[in-house]
């Protein structure tokens, strides 16, 4: 997706080769989703605040129509037992295609040891111990924020 | 719905799923479960197509009307958007002074980690119910997903499939499919 957004921005001259980089790191450590914060980045770089609104409507329309499309279909063949196999069989497997990305993104994320104690206590917060995961990613950025605040602060 | 978003792509799905599976009780794990599966076959980003439908199903299930679904889809979305907007626009407002900030790398630095973890915990829930109610923790198998150990071999062999296969998500989705049209 991102080489495609990339010649897009690039070939209509919007943003300059140079820009670009920064603007993918950007968008690739600021929460949320990818594509979106691209085009949150490209269209205030064009015309402000106005530009990012039309930008994310523009990104997020076309999925939005076909799952909506599918899901209205979906709701209708629920209990067809045909429907029903093919689901029995997917379930399963959705669980490994959610555990793969997971297992690369702890590759590069997880780069000390305490990075790795970090992943595997909020997932047991969050499984076993029913813990809402708003509440973990709130702590986690207090802390992390203000120990990063300090190291700099101090040069420690 | 709420504004429950910090943490990209998957990490919404672990937000969502607490929400609306174990909090709200609005769907069941195998429904959500399906959603999922739905969510990675079409195109866009998968916590957002999740969030469209799931709004579309909670209100078309309990009302039976489709508009509803409708402007439930459309809620659930703006919803799920909205937050990281507002976050990326005040990021873009300030771009220059962040680029290079080792503050914001050290933050992230925290967050990424957990983020993983709460991935981590979004494919546990869907395999194993944990219930706080006896005292001590009670944990069963989601026997809607796992119905047997032809689960388990389904789910062992997608995972050897996308992990060290590299096969796309799409062509293991549909694989499955077929099996689960053959197996059962």
């Amino acid at each position: 997706m991102i080489p495609i957004i990339q010649r897009e921005l690039s070939k209509k001259g919007w943003i300059s080769e140079e820009e670009l980089p920064d603007i993918v790191a950007l968008s690739q450590s600021a929460p949320g989703v990818m594509a979106v914060n691209i085009s949150i980045f490209a269209g205030y770089r064009l015309r402000g605040v106005a530009g990012s609104i039309a930008a994310t409507l523009g990104s997020i329309t076309p999925s939005f129509l076909i799952i909506l499309a599918i899901a209205m279909f979906f709701s209708a063949f629920r209990d067809n037992p045909w429907v029903e196999k093919a689901f029995k069989g997917i379930r399963p497997v959705v669980i490994s295609l959610i555990a793969v990305p997971m297992i690369n993104m702890a590759k590069k994320a997880c780069t000390s040891w305490w990075k790795w104690l970090l992943a595997v206590l909020s997932m047991i917060l969050v499984a076993f111990l029913n813990v809402s995961p708003i509440y973990i990613l709130l702590v986690v950025l207090v802390l992390g924020f203000s120990l990063s605040y300090c190291k700099e602060r101090w040069k420690l | 719905m709420g504004a429950f978003t910090i943490g990209g792509g998957y990490a919404m799905l672990s937000l969502l799923q607490t929400e609306v599976v174990v909090s709200h009780q609005w769907i069941s794990e195998s429904a959500f479960t399906d959603i999922v599966a739905i969510s990675q076959m079409t195109p866009g980003p998968i916590g957002i197509n999740a969030a469209t439908y799931v709004g579309y199903s909670v209100l078309y299930d309990a009302t039976g009307l489709h508009w509803l679904g409708i402007l439930g889809s459309g809620a659930a979305t703006l919803a799920l958007v909205l937050p990281s907007f507002i976050i990326v626009l005040a990021i873009v407002k300030f771009y220059t002074k962040f680029r290079s900030s080792t503050l914001f790398e050290g933050t992230m630095g925290w967050l990424r980690p957990t983020v993983v973890g709460l991935i981590g915990a979004a494919a546990v829930i869907l395999v194993v119910r944990t219930s706080w109610s006896g005292g001590g923790p009670e944990f069963t198998i989601v026997r809607e997903n796992f119905s047997g150990w032809k689960s388990w071999c389904l789910l062992g062999g997608a995972f050897v499939a996308s992990y060290w296969g590299k096969v796309h998500p799409i062509l293991i989705i549909i694989a499955a499919a077929l099996l689960g049209l053959i197996l059962y």
